[in-house]
């Protein structure tokens, strides 16, 4: 995926350059400044992180997503998801291994939605775009969705009967 | 405030970094894991930002802001939406990435409905993530994941952006982000 990016990045400048050398310095001129600024918020998202995922490993997760209780579950397996950044290369594979482990589709669907939608420790981040006050309830609407979405999941795959 | 806050931060930095270095040095085993936790995710990121950051800033310098107002703004119908789910089809990464290519949507002129839609959908229907999904979790996981989650996405994205629109609410303007 890193050089599947990379190469559209490296064509699209190369591209750039070739119609207008100008607009192409600005480009990157623009990009540095906005990254820079930025990097600041991004720093205390990592360190967020990296002391939420000391806090809740992947075997804490485990356990408590396993519960016969799909209520228990799913509200444990959305906070879980609120609260911790995975790329999808871990998640998945993590939440193929707990599906094989009896974890309902339900309590994955619930984790792994919100593991995507919903980002408290990217709160720095979100903030410095779009206010706190959006941020606040963009993640609240996001939580809502994936609780539907798990509900739904639940039905379909009959584990809420 | 601002000043004040940011002082805040600088030390909570620079405490933590002595924590990590202090940790390695006398061994301490949650301070040596917190760092490399620290740094499995730093090169993640590295791995993306920078790409993300030059494409924005192309896409700044070339895409015209009556383009973007016409096929994503306030005039903008339904198609919009499409269109800004196909983006965040291709978007890499994960909400880190889809926060910053939403602002300069917005900057350009897109409306909010369609920007809330837009990192919504990096969320959910990234298409290499939804492929991995799909071989993990099967095919109908997936796409009950997608019928059901698209739909209140824009659903709630449309309220949203009305609501946010009709009391005036505009995101913080910044020139340098």
């Amino acid at each position: 995926m890193f050089y599947y990016l990379l190469s559209i990045t490296i064509v699209a400048l190369i591209i750039s350059f070739i119609f207008d050398k100008k607009k192409t310095i600005k480009a990157i001129q623009v990009s540095y400044k906005k990254f820079t600024n930025i990097l600041p918020a991004f720093l205390i998202m990592l360190i967020l992180v990296s002391i939420a995922l000391f806090l809740v490993p992947d075997e804490v997760i485990m356990h408590y997503l396993g519960s016969k209780n799909n209520f228990f579950s799913v509200t444990l397996a959305s906070i879980f998801g609120s609260i911790t950044l995975m790329p999808g290369f871990i998640a998945y594979p993590l939440c193929g291994i707990l599906l094989k482990k009896g974890v309902s589709y339900m309590a994955l669907a619930a984790f792994t939605t919100t593991l995507m939608m919903v980002g408290v420790l990217s709160y720095p981040v979100e903030k410095e775009y779009f206010g706190a006050k959006v941020t606040i309830i963009r993640n609240l609407i996001s939580f809502i969705i994936s609780i539907i979405v798990a509900v739904t999941i639940g039905f379909f795959f009959g584990e809420l009967i | 405030m601002k000043k004040q806050n940011n002082f805040i931060k600088i030390i909570f930095i620079v405490f933590y970094f002595i924590f990590i270095i202090v940790s390695f040095i006398i061994d301490f085993q949650p301070g040596k894991q917190i760092g490399l936790n620290f740094k499995t995710f730093t090169i993640e990121m590295l791995k993306i930002l920078p790409c993300a950051f030059i494409l924005i800033g192309l896409f700044e310098v070339w895409v015209k802001k009556e383009k973007v107002e016409k096929h994503l703004g306030k005039d903008s119908g339904m198609m919009s939406y499409f269109w800004v789910i196909l983006l965040a089809g291709t978007t890499v990464g994960g909400l880190y990435v889809a926060f910053p290519v939403a602002y300069t949507l917005f900057k350009k002129g897109a409306k909010l409905s369609v920007i809330f839609t837009y990192v919504g959908a990096a969320g959910i229907c990234r298409i290499p993530m939804t492929i991995f999904e799909a071989s993990f979790m099967g095919i109908k996981f997936t796409i009950i994941r997608l019928i059901v989650s698209i739909p209140l996405v824009i659903f709630s994205s449309i309220l949203l952006g009305n609501y946010l629109e009709k009391k005036k609410y505009n995101l913080p303007l910044k020139s340098n982000l």
